[in-house]
């Protein structure tokens, strides 16, 4: 359903041009589940960026069921049925729960809003009517965002880092929420995730690296050389920190 | 009486979409057109000036008096209003100013608004402005609010004044008595060349007297905003100011903040910011299928609600 083909992205900051993205090729199947992981700054949420429209991409080319997306605006992309969770919500004053809920599922959404709430484990009374600025807490603003891409009806939801900030209680409720809406509404999915519980939903990892993909592999694989690179750790062997890998590990 | 742009000003100033249920006083053009009394209410012409005395009966519960004033041509107006609201009443004022300037000639309207809020009683009082018209003549405001609050008393202001007005002076002072209460919404669109300039002056006086100004506005295109709150505590008391301002294009906006204590148990706060609209909440509105556009409008909309 979505194909990145040599997708590549120059940012310019202070210090001149960077390259953030090169040669980024991978393909998206209907109604799978991916988990893109890999190191920090490793250029996984700048992917997915780039995927929904936030950044344009500076060569390649990105195909969503065959239309070519790559010079289309985000919310030309939106419209097609893209959408991106961010790893940093926006806070808004003067908007309430309902309101950004409703402008992010339109009509069907003002019905079902207590269900959005629910499935990211809000309770709907408590937070409706709440305007969504400071007063809320990082984990609540975290989950009023996931909402508001469950309101929508997409083709191909990104959700990045939805763990940050969701306490470990709700991490189970997060999970069946995303295999319901990859189930329930026929979405792909797309999680940037470092979670073992999340990485257990994936039908496919992504694992990027050095703005590029690395490989593409399973669940399995990853997991197993998670734990090949904890027993090979050298810090394990001496560390006198009753051998806890460390930052700062060099793996 | 009234023929259509007067019932379109009075549905945007005072939400009146026909003739009001209670007490009101409808002044067009510098007269006196239409006016009601109630039991409780009553509404006096003044002998010395031009304006009205409006008197409230202690005890009076959920009534409301409407006092919207209308200018259909190019003239100037000014009015003083004393407002007495009697001990242990509860009720709602709304005053206005539309103004329709088809013509070349300034049309300007300058109100003394002066309250007294009796002990224990609670007031809403909103204060809606609104211009509209073609013609090259300009639209002037320049409303001075003069609120009393007795012990136990509350006052609830809320000022509106979105686009329509060329150039306004508002001039606002509170004196707060004993465990009274002031709670100030203030929300502020100014776009073209117009300019507009706020100042309020808090008074706290009595022991446990509290105020809360919220202000908020928006500046576009040319347009001048200059914001003087200034908060004084003399007892025991409360006070928390609040002033947010979103700049566009190349307007310009000062927030001069002024606290100041007379006595070592006063808490005075005072938060200001001036900023463009966030590029992550344009960027989070457009990734659910806004245009820019659709996007800056929602959330300028909001804010100002």
């Amino acid at each position: 359903m979505l194909e990145v083909k040599n997708i590549g992205l120059i940012l310019k900051g202070d210090e001149g041009e960077i390259q953030v993205l090169k040669d980024v090729n991978f393909t998206l199947d209907d109604k799978k589940i991916y988990v893109m992981t890999g190191p920090n700054g490793g250029g996984k949420s700048v992917m997915a960026k780039t995927i929904m429209g936030i950044h344009q991409p500076t060569s390649g080319q990105i195909l969503l069921d065959g239309v070519d997306i790559t010079h289309k605006e985000l919310y030309e992309r939106a419209r097609m049925g893209i959408g991106y969770a961010f790893q940093q919500p926006a806070r808004f004053k003067g908007i309430k729960v309902r309101e950004l809920l409703e402008i992010a599922g339109g009509k069907k959404a003002s019905v079902d809003t207590c269900d959005y709430l629910y499935d990211v484990g809000l309770c709907a009374q408590d937070y409706l009517d709440r305007e969504i600025n400071a007063s809320f807490s990082g984990g609540e603003v975290k989950r009023i965002e996931i909402a508001t891409i469950l309101a929508r009806d997409l083709k191909l939801a990104i959700f990045d880092e939805p763990e940050a900030g969701i306490d470990l209680w709700s991490m189970q409720r997060l999970t069946e929420t995303f295999e319901k809406m990859n189930k329930k509404y026929d979405t792909t999915i797309l999680i940037i995730s470092h979670q073992e519980r999340i990485l257990d939903l994936a039908d496919e990892v992504i694992m990027v690296a050095e703005g590029t993909v690395s490989e593409i592999t399973n669940r399995e694989k990853v997991l197993g050389e998670i734990s090949r690179l904890d027993s090979d750790c050298m810090c394990r062997r001496s560390c006198s920190r009753g051998g806890k890998a460390i930052a700062g590990c060099d793996r | 009486m009234l023929d259509a742009i007067d019932k379109k000003l009075l549905a945007e100033v005072a939400d009146l979409h026909e003739m009001p249920h209670g007490a009101f006083n409808i002044r067009k053009n510098g007269r006196g057109v239409e006016r009601n009394t109630t039991a409780n209410i009553d509404i006096i012409t003044k002998k010395d000036k031009p304006g009205i005395d409006v008197i409230i009966k202690p005890g009076t519960k959920g009534e409301s008096v409407h006092i919207p004033v209308i200018l259909s041509e190019g003239m100037e107006d000014m009015v003083y209003n004393t407002f007495e609201v009697g001990e242990d009443s509860d009720v709602l004022i709304v005053a206005g100013c539309g103004i329709h300037n088809q013509g070349g000639k300034k049309a300007q309207h300058d109100g003394i608004h002066e309250f007294f809020v009796r002990k224990g009683a609670r007031m809403k009082y909103v204060e809606k402005h609104y211009g509209e018209g073609d013609g090259s003549g300009v639209r002037i405001l320049n409303p001075k609010t003069i609120i009393e609050i007795e012990e136990n008393g509350t006052a609830e202001l809320e000022m509106v004044q979105i686009k329509g007005i060329d150039s306004t002076l508002r001039d606002t002072e509170v004196r707060l008595h004993k465990n009274s209460r002031l709670i100030v919404t203030e929300r502020l669109l100014t776009y073209l060349s117009q300019t507009a300039e706020s100042n309020i002056t808090v008074n706290l006086l009595g022991e446990d007297a509290s105020a809360q100004i919220i202000s908020r506005s928006v500046a576009q295109n040319e347009s001048k905003q200059v914001f003087h709150l200034n908060m004084r505590g003399y007892a025991k008391c409360r006070g928390h100011i609040q002033c947010d301002s979103i700049i566009m294009d190349q307007a310009q906006v000062s927030s001069v903040p002024e606290i100041s204590a007379f006595n070592s148990d006063a808490q005075l706060i005072h938060e200001a910011a001036i900023g463009k609209i966030a590029s992550e909440q344009l960027t989070k509105l457009m990734s659910l299928g806004m245009t820019e556009k659709e996007a800056e409008e929602t959330i300028l909309q909001g804010f100002l609600k």
